[in-house]
């Protein structure tokens, strides 16, 4: 090699060039899962480095060690080309990585700069105008306007996603990484997070983005890695991501996570209409509930139907869903199932007629985490027969009954003794899918029934929700995906503020109508 | 896969973590000792040949139990329904205070076991009625049951002296105080021992408040609203009717130890006695993980350490506050171990 400027221009480049942060051979093993097998990751500055993956393919581990929260078994973290330990999310930080969680970790009710003010050295306080001037540099970088005195409680989620930004580059951190940011967000405020995610990208920060969505990973990744049961299947460079077109980037990126011909199973298809002949199973007439989050609502539905309820998010549908499972009182109106006025029935009484409420809140409420997968398959039958003798427990059964569903709900899990909490989303959702199907019930509500699942369990959710409908029960089916809607319902009501602002016959107009129903109210 | 990877729920780690805390414990009090100019081993030999080794010993040791477990099963069911009544003291004292008032006369009224049966009836109701305000709170308002039951506490000693030094009061005796139940009239001993028929009867409640709570419907439902509220509303469970159903348990067992102290062992309540075992039942109970019959061991190490600590203390020259540092120790001991495990495990 010629020595001089021949040799310094190689190190500028390779500078230049050198990733901000390499992950080589990274295992983490936790009982009974290999979690990340091997995985090599690198964040570049000025690129957009997108993980996608199905649901337990690893990215959460893969995460949680690039944040500090989690340290790998085996192999090798470099930041800036050096060798180092993330031994603590505090040493992550000191190395620049910021990181956004899929959860929101404001404070509500302190105000925004307050929040950004949190977690600095009691030795070397920020005053507050140090702390106004640092927030209006970094919302500069970022192209924001934020109100520094807004309670963070009443911010939106798409700004409370744009404080935690903010936080993450507070201390001048260059690298990035944004764990599944768009769940919680409204298509406008995905849009926003895209341009923001760009401009921070063309200032030269490296930018991990994590999703299950190919759409958003196409439209903000410059890169893509898949994931696959913890082992990386394949990386998409930059230029030949380019070259392809979406189709065919789909089409490659749906063979990785699901190997080759899978990209059929993520086409939509429209399911035959059921609708039994009969008198209508449920009517609801007038229903209020939870002081005006739910007003005068009023629709009914037939054994076999699809009942789709649509809406962005937020507009009284789990309120909805709470009255009519009597989680939430009705303030006025009635609720009639088979014929028998429920208004005031409780929850048990109305499971023991045949409702049955798939929540969306799987872990919140939905089950408890640290039991196990036999008993959180029971949880609504505590004390009945055969699983209760006397009221006393017998484990045998509770856990061959918990064979039979793992096995005809195709779970994943290494046993039925494992605490659910261990799951992944997508296989937690199958055992939810069969404790609330496995009974045979009339009416079977499900809110956002494939929230957070990859193209897979979306699909396999979907197929049960169909085969529910064919066997004649009255389904209500709560979504905030259009696709899903359009694919199995006979019918789409629209909530806005709380009202049911419109039905939508399913048909080829339906998208439309539906659309102008969702964001306008008329 | 390593031993060191295993669950950390598996049995043995169990072990482990729960009586690390007190052998560590144990040799840093050893070391304080040795510092102190005492000789550690002769220390806790005096502790063992007082409180275990010794006939007489082993049998206050027993009998010192009895209470300290019937309070262990009252907090293990509110705190496994992820309710903390913290108010078992109050719940104690007011209870002993009424099957005390009227031990004396039920008993030359009645025939011995009737009367004996209200006596433990009426305790266990008293207890349970003392919880009622604050299950109230809870199950209606949401209140803190904490805050709630321990100002019930304060309420129920005061209420307690005030009906000795009133309405319950002897008016025979100088002091303040109830009328004293005769020693042949107290709860039957077992044989020649001082062990009384309480002693039995605190064991067999423990063991099967365990059993409710880890093998019934019933337990599950509380421990599902232990552990998560909101799933047990979901899952249709009558959380409010289960609020007040895990206080009264739990007040009318805190109840009953009053019962079985007053009736079993002292005959009499003064107007200035309190014990305050709760608070000191509330830790081992955290020691035992709420497990029934590891409360048991640990109930015994604390009598143990009690009965024999304050003779050894004694013949060591030692201020009795050295037990209290002891328990201190492991329960900051235990706090230390809890963290260090939980970061190990993840």
């Amino acid at each position: 090699m010629p020595e001089g400027t021949g040799a310094a221009t190689t190190e500028a480049d390779r500078r230049l060039d050198s990733p901000l942060v390499r992950l080589s051979g990274i295992t983490r093993r936790f009982p009974g899962v290999l979690a990340n097998n091997d995985v090599s990751f690198d964040i570049r500055p000025g690129e957009v480095h997108a993980l996608l993956g199905e649901n337990g393919a690893g990215k959460s581990t893969l995460i949680a060690i690039l944040s500090g929260v989690l340290q790998p078994d085996a192999g090798r973290i470099e930041v800036g080309g050096r060798r180092v330990r993330i031994g603590s999310p505090r040493d992550a930080i000191r190395l620049g990585i910021g990181t956004v969680y899929q959860h929101s970790t404001l404070v509500p009710t302190l105000t925004v700069v307050q929040n950004l003010m949190l977690g600095q050295r009691w030795w070397r306080p920020l005053g507050r105008a140090a702390a106004l001037a640092r927030l209006e540099e970094v919302s500069a970088l970022l192209g924001v306007r934020v109100e520094p005195d807004a309670l963070a409680g009443t911010l939106s989620l798409g700004q409370q996603q744009q404080v935690e930004i903010i936080k993450a580059l507070w201390r001048g951190e260059r690298v990035l990484v944004l764990d599944e940011p768009t769940s919680m967000l409204t298509p406008q405020g995905v849009e926003e997070l895209g341009q923001v995610i760009a401009r921070l990208a063309a200032q030269g920060f490296g930018i991990v983005f994590v999703s299950h969505k190919l759409q958003e990973v196409l439209a903000f990744g410059h890169r893509v890695t898949v994931l696959k049961l913890g082992r990386k299947v394949g990386e998409i460079p930059p230029e030949r991501l380019s070259a392809l077109s979406p189709a065919a980037a789909t089409a490659e990126i749906v063979d990785l996570m699901f190997g080759r011909g899978a990209s059929d199973a993520a086409a939509p298809r429209r399911r035959r209409s059921s609708i039994r002949p009969s008198a209508p199973l449920l009517e609801v007439e007038g229903l209020s509930a939870g002081n005006g989050a739910l007003a005068d609502v009023t629709f009914a539905i037939r054994p076999g139907e699809v009942f789709g309820i649509a809406g962005v998010d937020g507009n009284g549908q789990k309120q909805l869903a709470e009255a009519l499972a009597g989680q939430l009182p009705a303030d006025a109106g009635r609720i009639t199932l088979g014929g028998q006025d429920i208004t005031t029935l409780s929850v048990a009484r109305r499971r023991a007629l045949g409702l049955s409420y798939l929540t969306d809140d799987r872990l919140g409420e939905g089950t408890v985490g640290s039991f196990s997968i036999g008993t959180n398959l029971v949880l609504k039958r505590v004390g009945e027969r055969p699983f209760w003798e006397a009221g006393f427990e017998r484990p045998a059964r509770i856990t061959d009954h918990a064979r039979e569903m793992i096995a005809s709900y195709d779970v994943r899990t290494p046993g039925p003794e494992v605490p659910i909490a261990n799951l992944s989303g997508g296989n937690v959702q199958k055992a939810l899918f069969g404790r609330e199907l496995a009974q045979a019930p009339k009416l079977f509500i499900t809110n956002k029934p494939t929230y957070g699942l990859d193209v897979a369990n979306i699909r396999a959710a979907r197929d049960r929700i169909s085969a529910a409908a064919a066997d004649g029960v009255a389904c209500l089916l709560i979504s905030t995906e259009l696709d899903e809607l359009l694919e199995l319902s006979d019918r789409v009501g629209v909530m806005y503020r709380g009202r049911l602002v419109g039905v939508v016959e399913n048909g080829p107009d339906a998208e439309r109508a539906i659309g102008r129903l969702m964001v306008s109210g008329a | 896969m390593s031993a060191t990877t295993a669950k950390p729920g598996a049995p043995v780690a169990a072990w482990l973590r729960a009586l690390l805390p007190l052998v560590l414990a144990l040799a840093i009090g050893a070391v304080i000792l040795a510092l102190l100019g005492r000789d550690p081993v002769l220390f806790y030999t005096n502790v063992l040949n007082r409180a275990v080794l010794n006939r007489s010993g082993l049998q206050e040791t027993l009998v010192l139990m009895a209470p300290l477990l019937l309070i262990a099963a009252s907090l293990i069911v509110c705190f496994r329904a992820g309710l903390w009544n913290l108010g078992v003291d109050g719940q104690f004292l007011l209870a002993a205070c009424f099957a005390s008032a009227f031990a004396a006369g039920w008993v030359a009224a009645l025939p011995y076991w009737p009367a004996m049966l209200l006596l433990f009836g009426l305790a266990a109701l008293v207890g349970a009625a003392w919880a009622m305000l604050p299950a109230f709170l809870k199950a209606q308002y949401g209140v803190n049951e904490i805050i709630s039951t321990l100002m019930m506490n304060f309420l129920g000693f005061g209420l307690s002296a005030f009906l000795i030094k009133t309405l319950f009061g002897d008016p025979e005796h100088p002091a303040p105080q109830t009328t004293m139940l005769e020693v042949a009239d107290r709860l039957p001993r077992i044989g020649d021992t001082l062990i009384h028929l309480g002693v039995v009867f605190a064991v067999a409640v423990i063991l099967a408040v365990h059993v409710v709570m880890t093998r019934t419907a019933f337990g599950l439902k509380l421990r599902i609203v232990g552990h998560n509220p909101r799933a047990a509303e979901h899952a249709g469970l009558n959380v409010r009717r289960l609020t007040f159903l895990v206080f009264a348990i739990s007040a009318a067992l805190a109840g009953l130890a009053g019962a079985v102290e007053v009736l079993g062992v002292r005959g009499v309540v003064r107007a200035d006695w309190h014990p305050g075992y709760g608070l000191l039942v509330v830790p081992l109970v955290f020691l035992a993980r709420f497990h029934g019959v590891a409360a048991i061991g640990f109930v015994f190490v604390f009598a143990v350490l009690s009965i024999g600590g304050e003779s050894a203390a004694r013949r060591a020259d030692l201020p009795n506050d050295f037990l209290l540092i002891m328990m201190s120790l492991i329960l900051v001991i235990l706090a230390v171990t809890d963290y260090v495990a939980s970061r190990a495990g993840r």
